[in-house]
């Protein structure tokens, strides 16, 4: 037997193992990719009713009798106007047997808690509507919503269901009547955040990752790019421009609860910085985007053409006006791209906030970047946290409008890579 | 004067100075004789940028430190003003301070006199100290602009003092890495420091049981609190293990078949997505690994027969696994590719199938490489947070059991940190002290990870 068969012999093992690595490989690949859509899939079918508010509408009685009020009362006399008292009125007024205390107070938690303020707020914008009798959709119950989404299974014994079949009898009824009406969760976007699932709602948190995100790139876009322009174009070889290479690459990869521990201790506690607020959240993540941005933007620097330095140095510019001409404006975009990456971190961040005391809870929208605030990630962590069962359609909601916003800055960073890439 | 108007008039005087400057250096150069020997030696505009920056650099830099040490110094004269009245604070001074700095003035009448009156000095001394901090930082922006103008002639060599300006703001800008590192150091460091006064050093190293919490009263149960982190550090080995056994093998093989094997088309599709499990907020993981892949554990186990704790190690470190693959993909990716062309050719036209080069040429050739990235991935592991923080326990079991709930040494800064917090007890300071083990672990794993993949780069250079 001469070596040649020998190899014959072995080669279909062979080329079985090759194809088995081959498909090893494959199989990997979209392991990661199957996780990848799970996840996705996962968390936007959590996140679906959310965006879906379930309203009641119920004929309420605005009379003087009722409210004490007329066209003509100030806006303050119809701000201390018990509007609660007419939404139970006409709750009582349309299921009329109801009469023992605890049954009373059963109805009345169908809707939410919030709905005498929508109701205040719709008297104030249109004073007319007082002294009379008109109907209006108020805000259901979370409990209610869930059991409309069909998150609450009707057919479940009443031992195990959250809504018990009173409760469950009256929205049937309101359901035949037809006063049961699923709309778009504007309120989702507009407003704050609140202990009531039904009402709460992301847009304090998006202002406070809008400020908190502004203040970082204010900071941190125009040190990076100095510091990068200086490392790469200035910097002599010294002991001193060693330290600072080797202090970047580590800075990149310390954990961000660390720069958390940073900020605790010396913004707050040293220079009295206030707790919670956007500008301090934006110290912290402006030091932890620093070395993100300055690789990229170091990378975007050394891919100008050494040509087009020597031919400004060439008819006379200094090296200041070098750089700053001719060399900056070529590795702009590819600067800007690197810190669009860094921003897009930053607004994912969680756990260095955590430590400043971003994790209050806030109902006010933040009007500054010093008003107490909290942000998106925070938002999505502290509603993962709370028990009722409506926060978690909220917490999957506010993840993908998180996940939408990465997406287009990731876009975005892609986009002007693409339009500004030059071959040189 | 509020800050915004203090600023405006810094920038309005520098302007001013510019023109200023400008001007002047102009008029002397008209002024030269018409000759071949009259001479200016840069642009006007130089001068105005100089005098410019004299005028506002200065003054800005003292405003910064007047500003460092305005708050400290109040506090002081406050804390002398206390004595001198012979009011009884207790124990909690800066407290004290605090609520007094936090009265609303709308809300003054409602507070007891003596505070009223400690509010008044303060705001006296606090109104003193704003317009003293205003008068001097514009008196000295306007001294310097009287002198820069008087000291700029046609022949000072303005745009090279220009230039050396612009490059030492570069460099302070560079050195803003070197800061931070040191503000980590020492913030990590300091309140480690006076926690291992406290605490013993061995205690906290070796010690085999934690729970931070002191009693409020002394006869409570368990009122003496332990802090021995060794359950915290098996707990982040455990769960960065089982990260690690999830992510080095998908990364590895995922990066072998998009760099050996994949079309070009699919390589071009398939990277970028898997780039997006890196780019999903950690929170987002957290909560998909409390949510979702906890409860499926359970289930799977308990149909098993087995007893998982809904807050099992498995769930967080799967799900981190899942995180940091395109971390060891990516890196994988760039190791292999500097394996040079012509060791992979050698072992192909010898015969080798793809398979065999890869893993008898390339991959022994890249090892260093790999276990550099396979480092980083680590210390990314070790200090990943909200995954473990929302999907891990907070109960500090010595266990290497997968199924069990364990805590993590970031779990517990965390939870240490938040909430309400008085900043001088031992409870507070461990949480410093487990920054510090953490910052140096990571730092150790950087440092090697970082010169190994170096050596082996430079090996093939």
């Amino acid at each position: 037997m001469n070596n040649s068969t020998l190899i014959k012999q072995g080669l279909k093992r062979r080329y079985r193992k090759e194809q088995a690595f081959r498909v090893l490989g494959l199989t990997s690949v979209c392991i990661a990719l199957l996780f990848l859509v799970i996840l996705l899939l996962d968390i936007s079918s959590k996140a679906l009713p959310a965006f879906i508010q379930t309203q009641i509408e119920l004929t309420v009685d605005l009379s003087s009798e009722q409210l004490g009020l007329n066209k003509d009362s100030s806006n303050d006399e119809i701000r201390q106007a018990d509007f609660r008292a007419v939404i139970r009125a006409a709750l009582l007024k349309r299921f009329p047997a109801v009469t023992n205390r605890q049954d009373k107070r059963s109805l009345y938690s169908l809707v939410s808690t919030g709905a005498e303020y929508q109701l205040l707020d719709l008297v104030l914008a249109d004073k007319s509507l007082l002294n009379q009798t008109s109907t209006f959709m108020l805000v259901a119950d979370d409990d209610v919503d869930a059991l409309i989404k069909g998150a609450i299974d009707r057919r479940l014994p009443e031992s195990d269901r959250r809504v018990k079949n009173q409760k469950l009898n009256w929205i049937e009824a309101l359901e035949s009547d037809g006063a049961v009406h699923s709309t778009f969760n504007w309120q989702f976007l507009t407003s704050g955040d609140s202990r009531e699932p039904e009402l709460a709602g992301i847009k304090g948190a998006l202002m406070g990752s809008f400020y908190t995100l502004f203040m970082t790139l204010l900071m941190s876009f125009p040190v990076a790019v100095a510091s990068a322009i200086y490392l790469e174009e200035f910097a002599p070889k010294n002991r001193l421009i060693d330290l600072i290479e080797i202090n970047i690459n580590n800075l990149a990869a310390v954990p961000s609860i660390v720069y958390g521990l940073l900020g605790l201790a010396v913004f707050i506690n040293l220079f009295g910085m206030p707790r919670s607020a956007p500008v301090v959240g934006a110290v912290v993540l402006s030091l932890m985007t620093l070395p993100t941005i300055i690789i990229a933007s170091r990378s975007a620097i050394k891919a100008v053409p050494p040509s087009l330095r020597e031919a400004a140095l060439g008819v006379g510019a200094s090296k200041m006006q070098t750089v700053f001409h001719h060399v900056l404006p070529a590795a702009l975009p590819g600067m800007l791209t690197g810190t669009i990456i860094g921003m897009a971190q930053a607004l994912g961040e969680t756990a260095p906030l955590l430590m400043i005391g971003m994790v209050a809870f806030i109902v006010d929208i933040p009007q500054s970047i010093i008003d107490p605030a909290t942000v998106l990630p925070i938002q999505v962590y502290l509603w993962a946290d709370s028990p009722e069962r409506g926060f978690l359609e909220k917490t999957s909601a506010a993840i993908l409008v998180l996940l939408v916003f990465l997406i287009v800055m990731n876009a975005l960073a892609i986009y002007l890579r693409k339009k500004f890439e030059k071959k040189w | 004067m509020s800050l915004i108007t203090l600023i405006f008039l810094l920038l309005v005087l520098a302007m001013f100075t510019y023109f200023i400057g400008k001007q002047k250096i102009y008029a002397q150069y008209q002024a030269q004789p018409k000759s071949p020997g009259r001479r200016i030696l840069t642009l006007p505009k130089y001068f105005g940028y100089v005098a410019a920056m004299w005028s506002l650099f200065p003054a800005l830099l003292v405003w910064m430190l007047i500003e460092l040490i305005e708050a400290p110094l109040i506090n002081h004269q406050i804390t002398n003003y206390l004595a001198s009245q012979q009011i009884e604070v207790g124990e909690n001074l800066s407290l004290y301070l605090n609520e007094i700095k936090n009265i609303e003035a709308s809300h003054l009448a409602d507070i007891e006199p003596i505070k009223q009156a400690i509010y008044h000095r303060y705001t006296q001394l606090n109104t003193l100290a704003n317009n003293s901090k205003n008068v001097i930082v514009m008196a000295i922006a306007l001294l310097m602009s009287i002198y820069i103008l008087k000291r700029i002639k046609v022949d000072t060599a303005a745009r090279k003092i220009f230039e050396k300006i612009i490059e030492l703001i570069l460099l302070m800008a560079a050195s803003i890495a070197i800061m931070t590192t040191i503000g980590i150091v020492l913030s990590v460091l300091f309140e480690s420091v006076r926690f291992f006064g406290e605490v013993p050093v061995m205690q906290f190293m070796f010690g085999l049981e934690w729970s931070p919490q002191t009693a409020i009263r002394a006869d409570q149960v368990g009122s003496s609190a332990a802090f021995g982190a060794v359950p915290l550090f098996l707990g982040t080995l455990l769960i960065s293990f089982i990260a690690l056994l999830v992510a080095v093998p998908l990364g590895l093989f995922s990066a072998i078949y998009l760099s050996e094997y994949a079309s070009v088309k699919f390589r071009t599709v398939a990277k970028p997505i898997l780039e997006i499990l890196a780019g999903i907020p950690t929170v987002v993981y957290g909560f998909f690994a409390a949510l979702t892949v906890a409860p499926f554990i359970r289930n799977l186990g308990e149909s098993i027969g087995l007893s998982v704790a809904s807050e099992s190690a498995l769930a967080a470190g799967l799900v981190m696994g899942i995180m940091i693959i395109p971390f060891v993909s990516s890196l994988a990716d760039d190791v292999l590719s500097a394996v040079p062309k012509t060791m992979r050719e050698g072992s192909l036209g010898l015969g080798a199938t793809q398979s065999e080069t890869i893993t008898k040429v390339l991959l022994p050739a890249a090892l260093p490489g790999i276990v550099g990235g396979v480092l980083l991935a680590a210390s990314r592991a070790i200090g990943e947070t909200m995954i473990v923080v929302m999907a891990a326990g907070l109960a500090a079991n010595l266990t290497v059991n997968p199924l069990a709930a364990v805590t993590t040494v970031t779990v517990q800064i965390v939870t240490l940190l938040t909430g309400d917090q008085e900043f001088d007890s031992a409870k507070t300071l461990a949480a410093f002290a487990l920054g510090l083990m953490l910052f140096l672990t990571t730092l150790v794993l950087n440092m090697i990870a970082l010169y190994v993949v170096r050596k082996y780069r430079e090996q093939y250079e």
